[in-house]
């Protein structure tokens, strides 16, 4: 196992239209993940902003808005915490993921992307300077292409 | 929480670096020379893969003769994997507050 991804998930018994709600609305989002409210652009590309009473803020960016099915978003949540722009290297990718069972919903979250985490400021400012050093990063990249489907 | 040290990750990250540690815990120690005839890639490379797993303070190395012996350093794989199972821990409290929220049914 290389750790670079957490999966959970949990059946809810509530129609994947609820619980696709509760995922994407900014008043529901600001209550379950933040505690002092959130705003979400709900489209690729668009900003997240969630809100804690104690522990500032966190910026997300979404990747994917399948309605009812899946929502992705990178947040960088875990190095300066206080609103930094998610990008690569200091942002993992969280996948909500929702599918019908029985009158419920099975929802799955991954976050993975730890791995890009790891390159320290030395290294970025190498990466930024060109050097010719590959990145951790590339050589994942690199890994994920070659792993069969 | 406070993230694993910097490098870590990374370290991690790799497939062949992951099975030079795996070898090294199963074996107890290893060289460059040992490893690389358990692995399908050059001594070279395996020499190089060492150097970042010492970097991240995975394992550390000690010169008898003329060879290195390596060995595994616990503390930050531990340390990478409680901080781990805290991220999935924060999950599955935002799991079940979903599921709290979405089974309660307005009145």
């Amino acid at each position: 196992m290389v750790p670079d991804r957490i999966e959970r998930e949990t059946v809810i018994q509530a129609p994947v239209e609820r619980v696709w709600e509760l995922i994407t609305e900014p008043e529901h989002v600001g209550r379950w993940f933040g505690d002092a409210g959130a705003t979400i652009d709900l489209r690729p590309a668009g900003e997240m902003v969630i809100r804690w009473a104690d522990h500032g803020t966190t910026r997300g960016r979404v990747v994917t808005v399948e309605p009812h099915t899946r929502f992705s978003y990178r947040w960088a949540p875990f190095r300066n915490p206080g609103g930094e722009e998610p990008v690569p290297g200091n942002s993992t990718l969280v996948e909500l993921t929702l599918a019908p069972e029985g009158d419920g919903t099975r929802l799955r979250v991954a976050e993975s992307g730890f791995a890009s985490l790891a390159a320290s400021e030395e290294q970025r400012v190498e990466n930024h300077a060109g050097n010719t050093w590959r990145s951790e990063l590339d050589e994942l990249r690199e890994y994920a292409a070659n792993v069969p489907a | 929480m406070t993230m694993p040290a910097d490098g870590v990750f990374a370290a991690l990250a790799d497939p062949t670096r992951w099975r030079v540690l795996n070898l090294l815990a199963e074996r107890g120690e290893g060289t460059a020379t040992s490893l690389a005839g358990e692995l399908p890639v050059s001594r070279v490379a395996v020499v190089k893969h060492l150097a970042v797993l010492d970097r991240a303070g995975l394992v550390e190395g000690r010169r008898v003769g003329r060879e290195v012996r390596y060995t595994v350093r616990t503390g930050p794989l531990g340390e990478t994997a409680r901080w781990m199972a805290g991220v999935a821990s924060q999950w599955d409290d935002r799991l079940a507050a979903i599921r709290r929220m979405a089974e309660q049914r307005p009145s």
